[in-house]
């Protein structure tokens, strides 16, 4: 609509009437000519669109080529999700610091589908996306950006500090074997946050998110791997395990509940559930930690919840990937990690970073010092055994698996 | 014969723009629409014309829904917009352009920070609703966004001025003395209206309903900011397929069918409209 | 605007003699307004809020900080930034385009004028989703990168044929015999277009301009489709909705509708004079 006029000028309005009332429509000669020349056209619009895959092994010379010449040019654009970061960006501010490398932070990333269809089209191209790293969960889009080679293959003998420091569940995941791509920036829990304020009892189940009493006020997550995991649980299949027939019975079950729920949101079920559009949903661990809401509560449901794991990558075509790769590995340096880790409340991949919260928590006052005891003895941030017992990752697809797993679920968000 | 070339060197700049810019995509996305494959290996022509029939049988709804909604938000808009314009027309005197302006003020807001205004006045406890049920007068689960009601009250919002502005321009146009000579030959008020200033404000109607119908049908933002799953929208769908799932045939399909559908209908409406004695009259 | 009053000021006589009743239809059309203005005034307000939260959602005061950082989110800025240059390059760029059109059209009869015309209204009431996407499928095959250009490009295409309609709406309304005459005065078709034509068709072409820029500035779904990692400020909002949208943008928004409000009012008043005067 924005297309429209200002029809402010009536001159303009008389010049669109007439011509409709009168002029061109009554030639159908001309309309007879137009579809002619579009026919014509067709012919030239017989190409495909290129397919590009077939790169996600990486040898050592790939390594090399990659990175020969590559050289520190002191500037970095980081693409990352908002809250992932300190307000006033300390971290980065002691990056700058510490390395003399300046970082242009953006929080553009919302969600990782959107996110791939943005870069998708330079990436292919071989054009710059005007980043050098970017931040994207473990999924559907993360093996696509690997299986297309989109992303540049990691120099190791850079990453000290992730060898010596990331946690053994860091390393070599299952949906990047041997970090050949990238190297975790925090994981975090998906389970149901509610407001104590409207929602009278305690939640354990997964089942309240299909109960008729809060039609309405009931969020779920647009995003098809978690909205699938979550249906998943409700039915009773671990979704890391789960089969094609498993999905559609499923997606049987978030149809049922389609009435009750208010929206599919993206990051947006913050501000919902924050305002009070929403009572319950799905939420993401450190959101809600960082909301700081005394009636907003986090819960794993006793059917289980799904950890991620969101993941620097360089994009090949960067333009400052040694500084990316600088970074990449400063963050896991355990004192740098603690301080952002302190903020963003998401799970560290860098256990060593505990002890040194805790350390501040000695050294810190008053209402810092509890918040910081909160945050090193909290579940959601250092989960327990028997926490990561309950949790379940995300299956890894095939590309005709996703084929399949996107037609049973990317409908639903869609009302279809 | 320079000056028989002149119009044509005129056109040409825009023409070709207009070419390149406009009728080649058209024809590029028909060409995509027909196309198999994903985004890793690449999608070939195959003339797969399930694209269509798969599409429309998961969106088929959508569609429906959209033109539902167009029509709604339509009539909405003549039912606000028509006493409006005629009050400003046949009443409003020296002030008309003021009048005309102030329906005009939302145009100098950007459309989605107008929608977002309104998803921020209707917010379950916003301005609005938040202070009746302070008052008790409604219960705490109401609410209105995420309903069609507040899809609907939002398009016709956003697109209301397209509707006055040419309803008011037919109005105007009215020779107020041809209502006296009616009233002269003992027609009533509302005989007067019926019999002699409706049929000549139709025109302004018609164009109106074109310059909202098709954008309000075709339109995804307030459905993705003021509604819910039960609001869906094609245009929600089109825009998810090609940016989330980057499933461009099946996008393409859906747009092609969207584009089908709206321009068979103006150019019938414009057609059938278009060559009644009553519309060529009040053209001139 | 003002072509309006002025003939209602020629029909004053009879006009005159309408009875001044409507009362119920005067307080509905304030409710209208009403309505209209509403959100506007909200984001205005809202804009002024002392609010300490990620969300601008509860008043908490009155403040003027926001118009003091008001470019201390540079991506906001940046985005701004682009929207302006893309407006006021893409509405360079479609006013020459688009007057020429209009002034053929309007001035000259030739073949293909109903193709023309036919093609105009074409790209008016196509919908803008059909643009956008048909863009983008074109993108995607060529394997286009998208961004600042691609946004460019398509701004003019869907700004032409306003242009062109607003142009040949004034052009069609000249006397031929003006340019007649200046050509019997020894002008050649340049001179007589310089000195004649243009100034006679300038406010259908100043109306064009402002259309074009309007369109251009406040558009959200083609720039959508064709944007890549490029951002403008509807794009920029639409993106803070999910993440809570922050006062900067109700004070870039104030100050936007402030602007165009103050340039569509001189607009006004000087086409006002020029009416007097003429």
């Amino acid at each position: 609509m924005s297309r429209h006029p200002h029809p402010g000028d009536p001159a303009f309005l008389r010049g669109l009437i007439q011509p409709r009332m009168r002029g061109p429509l009554t030639g159908r000669r001309d309309v007879l000519r137009l579809f002619g020349a579009a026919g014509a056209g067709l012919a030239l619009a017989a190409c495909g669109v290129q397919g590009q895959g077939g790169k996600d092994k990486v040898s050592q010379s790939d390594v090399q080529k990659f990175w020969a010449g590559k050289a520190k040019n002191g500037t970095l654009n980081w693409a990352n999700w908002p809250g992932y970061m300190e307000e006033d960006r300390a971290t980065i501010k002691a990056f700058t610091q510490a390395t003399g490398i300046k970082v242009d932070y953006k929080e553009v990333i919302q969600e990782n589908a959107e996110w791939f269809g943005k870069i998708e089209a330079p990436l292919r191209a071989g054009q710059s996306i005007d980043f050098d790293l970017m931040v994207m969960s473990n999924g559907i889009q993360l093996e696509k950006a690997r299986q297309l080679g989109y992303l540049a293959p990691l120099d190791h003998s850079k990453l000290p500090n992730f060898a010596k420091n990331a946690g053994p569940s860091y390393k070599n995941p299952s949906y990047d074997p041997g970090n050949a791509f990238t190297i975790p920036y925090t994981s975090g829990v998906t389970g149901i946050a509610y407001n104590t304020k409207y929602v009278k009892e305690e939640i354990t189940s997964i089942s309240a998110l299909w109960d008729s009493q809060y039609k309405g006020k009931i969020g779920m997550m647009a995003d098809s791997q978690e909205l699938g995991n979550f249906g998943m649980f409700a039915v009773g299949v671990d979704p890391e395990k789960s089969t094609p027939a498993d999905w559609q019975k499923a997606a049987d079950k978030l149809r049922e509940q389609r009435s009750l729920v208010r929206k599919y949101y993206t990051q947006d079920y913050a501000d919902a559930i924050s305002k009070g559009d929403v009572w319950i949903t799905m939420a993401w661990s450190g959101d809600v930690y960082s909301l700081g809401l005394d009636d907003v509560k986090f819960v794993v449901p006793q059917e289980g919840g799904t950890i991620w794991t969101d993941n620097m990558c360089i994009p090949k075509t960067a333009a400052n990937p040694v500084d990316a790769l600088t970074l990449m590995d400063w963050l896991y340096d355990p004192r740098a990690n603690a301080t952002l880790t302190e903020y963003i409340n998401y799970i560290t991949p860098v256990p060593a970073a505990q002890e040194i919260i805790k350390q501040d928590a000695a050294q810190a006052k008053g209402a810092e010092k509890a918040e910081l005891e909160r945050l090193a003895a909290s579940s959601l941030v250092f989960p327990t055994q028997q926490d990561m017992a309950r949790l379940r990752r995300y299956r890894t697809l095939t590309q005709d698996e996703e084929s399949e797993y996107q037609k049973v679920f990317n409908p639903i968000s869609q009302g279809s | 014969m320079r000056r028989r070339l002149t119009p044509y060197l005129m056109i040409l700049p825009a023409g070709l723009w207009l070419v390149v810019f406009f009728a080649v995509p058209l024809i590029m996305m028909a060409s995509l629409s027909l196309q198999q494959g994903n985004l890793v290996d690449g999608f070939q022509q195959t003339f797969h014309w399930q694209n269509y029939t798969e599409g429309l049988s998961t969106y088929g709804d959508k569609v429906v829904r959209s033109l539902w909604y167009g029509l709604l938000g339509t009539v909405a808009c003549i039912v606000i917009a028509y006493p409006v314009a005629y009050w400003i027309a046949f009443h409003a005197g020296d002030r008309k352009s003021t009048y005309l302006f102030l329906l005009l003020l939302p145009f100098f807001v950007s459309f989605i920070l107008r929608t977002v205004s309104w998803k921020f006045v209707l917010a379950d406890n916003g301005i609005v609703l938040g202070t009746l049920k302070g008052w008790g007068l409604l219960p705490e689960g109401f609410h209105v966004l995420q309903t069609s009601f507040a899809v609907i009250a939002g398009l016709a919002y956003n697109f209301l001025p397209f509707m006055v502005l040419p309803i008011y321009v037919a109005l105007e146009r009215i020779d107020y003395r041809v209502i006296e000579a009616a009233k002269d030959l003992y027609a009533g008020r509302v005989q007067a209206f019926v019999r002699v200033v409706l049929p000549l404000s139709l025109p302004g109607v018609f164009a109106g309903v074109i310059m909202t119908f098709v954008p309000i049908s075709a339109d995804y933002v307030n459905a993705a900011i003021l509604g819910g799953p039960q609001n869906t929208m094609i245009g929600n769908v089109i825009q998810t397929e090609y940016f989330n799932n980057s499933n461009y045939p099946t996008a393409s399909a859906l747009s092609f069918t969207l584009m089908a559908i709206l321009l068979v209908g103006i150019f019938l409406y414009a057609r059938v409209l278009g060559t009644k004695d009553v519309l060529e009259a009040a053209g001139r | 605007m003002t072509t309006t009053t002025a003939p209602a000021a020629a029909k004053a006589p009879a006009r005159r003699r309408v009875p001044r009743k409507g009362l119920g239809l005067r307080i509905y059309t304030w409710a209208v307004i009403a309505w209209l203005v509403l959100p506007i005034a909200v984001m205005i307000l809202f804009g002024f809020n002392d609010t300490s939260s990620k969300f601008n959602f509860e008043w908490e005061g009155f403040t003027l900080k926001w118009y003091a950082q008001l470019f201390d989110r540079e991506d906001l800025t940046t985005a701004l930034i682009n929207s302006i240059t893309i407006a006021l390059a893409s509405t360079v760029i479609t006013t020459v385009l688009g007057t020429l059109v209009g002034l053929a059209l309007g001035r000259y009869s030739f073949r293909g004028k109903g193709v023309s015309n036919l093609v105009l209204f074409a790209a008016i009431s196509s919908p803008e989703l059909v643009m956008g996407a048909s863009l983008l499928s074109m993108f995607v095959t060529l394997n286009t990168p998208r961004g600042y250009a691609t946004i460019l490009v398509s701004h003019v295409m869907f700004s032409i044929a306003f242009v062109a309609m607003t142009v040949r709406a004034r052009a069609v309304g000249l006397d031929p015999s003006i340019e007649e005459a200046a050509r019997d005065l020894g002008a050649g078709p340049w001179t007589t277009f310089r000195l004649v034509t243009l100034p006679l068709i300038m406010p259908g072409v100043i109306s064009g301009a402002l259309l074009a820029f309007a369109l251009s500035i406040d558009d959200f779904i083609i720039t959508n489709f064709t944007s890549g990692s490029t951002v403008t400020f509807p794009l920029w909002v639409w993106g803070s909705t999910r993440t809570g949208t922050p006062p900067q943008v109700n004070v870039m928004g104030t100050l936007l509708f402030a602007a165009g409000v103050l340039i569509a009012v001189l607009n006004m008043v000087a086409s006002r004079r020029r009416a007097r005067r003429g």
